[in-house]
């Protein structure tokens, strides 16, 4: 390491201005302002109640905001300075892959030639999106291990739903409809909720004290009444399951399916493929994996690839090379049908391949081998300071707990992590999985450097050092940032969800 | 690092990983590219995209609008703190998206005329299906009346979804273009499901399918093209009790289908019941006014197996697009634009009907949409027109899925249009020429 480096992630500086609150639009507005201009086009104005029968009208304006270009700019300018972002600083979301989105993908989206498509032209006007869509199918089944793929479920927990009812055809096609499905108890609340809108039961199988499937209690919930189980690997402890062919293996002989959760898939890059481990059915989400920038909760995509024996049951149409250079929409076989409106997500399924070209093969295992080596190094480095729940090499997230500042101060993880705020750093992830005491889940990602992770162990440590000289000041925290914290409970109880119910 | 761990390779990290599944050569994927290489692939896909604007414009419509989006709104809602920022969990350093979303909210519930908005889902197709999940919650039915007017790629959603959920789809068919509710048994329904306008353009006296719901004690929902809001009578004054809609038209590009942003709106009595998130106000430490997202109780991650809805990330870039896009056009804007959809698309309408053999499909009232028929194929007649860089309209074949244009008899000849206020005079002058020489 540069000794004189100073980090780059960390946003101690950060241009987080405003403490004064911002106001609305609604209060920023002012009758007979206007920012919109709007085509000259020659069409016949003629008046609307001679379009639109009475009926129809609706006797009062809908108002919205009336402000200037200049006032909705100011506004909306200073909102992004109350908000933190992954350009802003180090985001160690753990389970959330906050790492850095090139510009360059961002760029790619920006294309007319692909963004002012429609998506209801015809396949002979569109050959270009939906060689796209079939380039990006391949290399994601490249990745994963597996026959084909669907890009249509828009965000991780509609590709689980999709994922499950791929298992639900699949076995119903072969006239041996199951019942439940085997979750272990560490996974994400998106698997038992997906499974439940699936139409399925939950199993939940528990971890053994080396925070992995318990294979023996596994085994014991098997029958032929399980459809499969779903699985995160590396686990939502930052854990590879290394057991993972026995599980397969007495999955399989039990007549049940393997999901793979990739919400972690960024771990296992070119390192092991979850075909390889077993898995029918893998869901990915590009938004943590392929760097789609995550727009403040959402846009994401969650494409689904299948081994060749679940392959017919895919979502349709899907975008197929039906001959050399040519591309068309082509329904699968048994296909459980559409899970979009449209061909999902595109413009992230753009980004998503552009991300996978600059990387390629070789580009991609270094993104997972310093990911890994980014989360042991700080599970490592803070091991004196927050312990790490199972105590062994990690892959790309590592879970630390807050319990001894808690014993020792009455510190909590909820405190550790406001505090961080405070030292230019997002937070952790806190209290997942349910499994830890005060779970404080790292998640450094692939994008750091070593000087940010050193900055970050390092505010860590004031805030232990806090917590034994001040701890008041720890729940206080954070007061540096645009609000002080926020009270939940309140928000909870007296709703206010509009401008308008606010001033009732 | 590696010797701070005690390790002198990269491959001791991935050491406890069983050596059977491990891969040894790496991935089958060619090397990195440079960016300025990864661009020239793209620079080939868009070529090879013959229905971009401006070579070619556009007529299509269907829940997927060529709406104005300009330099202000692009500036903005690109700014890097709403684009690469997470799910706002610490509201503290997130107050920037949360107040968005909160503007979003109240622009949302305003245009539903519908007290509760949340922090919106996928596209319109998503909040259709989690209207349902909450209409099957709400009365513990599961029979589902969704009319034919629904956009048939919605009700393909619904219908994939409905696998897993139980619910039973009833689809209630079309005559002349308006929904007859009186075809099919409605005892026992959850939801009564209409559009409004419907996907042929129709707008349908919503008055009908209000009163089977509350004979029948079930919910009422209805699907509204939110520009169409701007003038319309809302949901809420028809007596929705969920409104659904797809809010691409609020500043994002027709962008090939995706992302969208799904609209949802519903009544107090339904709260505890709503899907995805919600944005509050309340006050910090400090009592200064702040937001959070509240009854977070509902959500999957805390219901687990009990939750009446898987989602986690919503599409909260959309939503603050939608509201920068709605604060730009503002309370008369959005009126204008919607005015001026409706006067391209019935001069449009007057001018292509005067064409020897096309007709319109329906007689009914339309606002910014309708459907013709053509004495020939669609997709022939459609694709005559892109020669002339005229993309006419949707056709059944388009997705060559079919069930595009189902409502409707004869369907391999209909085409769905709309001109938005994009269109000039001129372009809808090119479309009728181009029109008339590809039925000929």
């Amino acid at each position: 390491m540069s000794s004189n480096a100073l980090p780059g992630g960390r946003a101690a500086s950060a241009p987080i201005l405003g403490h004064e609150i911002e106001p609305t639009v609604f209060e920023m507005s002012v009758a007979g302002r206007s920012a919109y201009q709007l085509r000259t086009t020659g069409v016949p104005a003629t008046p609307l109640d001679e379009l639109v029968p009475a009926a129809h009208l609706n006797p009062e304006v809908v108002a919205l905001a009336e402000v200037s270009e200049r006032d909705l700019v100011a506004h909306y300018t200073r909102l992004t300075h109350r908000q933190f972002s992954v350009d802003l600083g180090a985001y160690p979301l753990g389970s959330c892959t906050m790492k850095y989105n090139p510009k360059f993908c961002d760029a790619v989206a920006a294309d007319p030639g692909l963004n002012s498509v429609h998506p209801g032209a015809p396949a002979e006007l569109t050959q270009g999106w939906l060689e796209l869509l079939v380039t990006l199918e391949e290399k994601l089944c490249a990745v994963t291990g597996m026959a084909a793929a669907t890009l249509q479920p828009s965000a991780g927990a509609a590709g689980e739903l999709t994922g499950l009812l791929l298992m639900r055809a699949f076995h119903n096609a072969n006239g041996d409809p199951r019942s439940r499905v085997l979750i272990p108890d560490s996974a994400h609340g998106t698997n038992p909720a997906s499974v439940t809108l699936g139409g399925y039961e939950v199993t939940t199988i528990p971890s053994n004290d080396r925070g992995l499937v318990d294979l023996a209690a596994l085994k014991a919930a098997l029958g032929p009444d399980v459809a499969g189980i779903m699985l995160t690997n590396p686990n939502t402890v930052g854990l590879f399951e290394e057991e993972i062919t026995e599980i397969a293996a007495a999955v399989h002989d039990a007549g049940g399916l393997l999901y793979y959760d990739g919400a972690n898939l960024n771990a296992i890059l070119g390192v092991v493929r979850p075909g390889d481990m077993g898995f029918d059915i893998v869901h990915m989400n590009l938004h943590k994996t392929f760097a789609t920038p995550h727009g403040g909760g959402g846009p994401g995509a969650g494409p689904v690839a299948v081994s060749a024996r679940l392959a017919q049951f895919l979502p349709g149409p899907k975008a197929t090379r039906v001959e050399k250079d040519w591309y068309d929409w082509v329904k699968p076989a048994k296909s459980i049908g559409r899970v979009h409106a449209w061909h999902g997500n595109a413009m992230v399924l753009a980004r998503a391949l552009a991300y996978i070209e600059v990387h390629g093969g070789d580009g991609l295992t270094r993104v997972a081998q310093r990911a890994v080596l980014n989360a042991n190094w700080l599970r490592s480095r803070l091991s004196a300071t927050l312990p790490a729940a199972y105590d062994r090499v990690c892959m790309h997230e590592c879970v630390l707990t807050a319990a001894p500042l808690k014993a020792k101060y009455g510190v909590r993880g909820l405190d550790v992590a406001k505090g961080l705020l405070e030292e230019g750093f997002h937070s952790p992830t806190v209290y997942f999985p349910l499994i830890v005491d005060e779970a404080l889940m790292f998640e450094p990602t692939e994008t750091e450097s070593l000087q940010t992770l050193e900055a970050l162990a390092e505010a860590i440590e004031r805030i232990e050092k806090r917590a034994s000289n001040d701890p008041e000041s720890l729940h206080r925290a954070p007061q540096t940032t645009p609000v002080s914290r926020v009270d939940e409970a309140r928000a909870a109880r007296h709703l206010i969800p509009t401008e308008d119910a606010a001033s009732r | 690092m590696l010797s701070f761990l005690g390790m002198d390779s990269l491959d001791q990290l991935f050491a406890h990983i069983p050596a059977a599944v491990r891969l040894s050569q790496g991935l089958d994927l060619p090397d990195g590219m440079s960016e300025p290489d990864v661009a020239e692939v793209f620079a080939r896909f868009s070529a090879a995209n013959q229905a971009k604007s401006p070579e070619m414009l556009c007529f299509a419509g269907a829940g997927a609008y060529d709406h104005e989006v300009p330099a202000v709104v692009k500036a903005l809602a690109g700014r890097s703190e709403f684009v690469t920022a997470y799910t706002p969990y610490q509201p503290e350093v997130a107050q920037g998206v949360l107040q968005a979303i909160f503007e979003y909210q109240t622009m949302v519930s305003r245009l539903s005329g519908l007290p509760i908005a949340n922090a919106s889902l996928y596209d319109g197709s998503a909040a259709l299906v989690e209207a349902l999940n909450m209409a099957s919650g709400a009365t513990g039915r599961q029979r589902m009346l969704v009319s034919a007017g629904v956009h048939p790629h919605w009700r393909a959603v619904a219908r994939t979804f409905a696998v897993g959920t139980g619910h039973e789809i009833v689809e209630v068919p079309l005559k002349d273009g308006v929904t007859d509710w009186g075809s099919v048994v409605a005892a026992g329904a959850a939801a009564v499901v209409g559009a409004y306008p419907n996907y042929l353009g129709v707008m349908e006296d919503m008055g009908g399918a209000k009163r089977l719901a509350v004979a029948n004690e079930a919910l009422f929902v209805l699907a509204c093209d939110p520009v169409a809001a701007g003038v319309l009578k809302t949901a809420g004054q028809w007596g929705a009790d969920v409104f659904v809609g797809e809010g691409q038209a609020f500043g994002t590009s027709v962008s090939f289908g995706g992302p969208y942003l799904g609209l949802f709106a519903c009544s107090l009595e339904l709260i505890r019941r709503l899907p995805g998130r919600i944005v509050g106000e309340t006050v910090d430490s400090n009592d200064r006014r702040a937001f959070v997202t509240t009854l977070r109780a509902r959500e999957q991650d805390i219901r687990r197996e009990k939750a009446t809805s898987n989602v986690c990330t919503n599409q909260t870039l959309m939503a603050v697009t939608a509201a920068i896009q709605l604060g730009w056009l503002g309370t008369y804007g959005l009126r204008e634009v919607a005015t001026r959809c409706a006067q391209g698309a019935h001069f449009l309408f007057d001018e292509v009907t005067k064409i020897k053999g096309v007709e319109p499909v329906s007689s009914q009232p339309f606002f910014r949409e309708f459907a013709i028929r053509v004495p020939k194929k669609a997709s022939k007649v459609l694709s005559r027109m892109a020669d002339r860089g005229i993309l006419g309209g949707l056709s059944d074949a388009a997705l060559n899925a079919g069930g595009a244009m189902d409502a409707v008899a004869n369907s391999e000849r209909v085409i769905l249009v709309s001109a938005t206020e994009r269109r000039t005079r001129s372009d809808i002058e090119q479309y009728v020429k181009a029109l008339r020489k590809a039925v000929d």
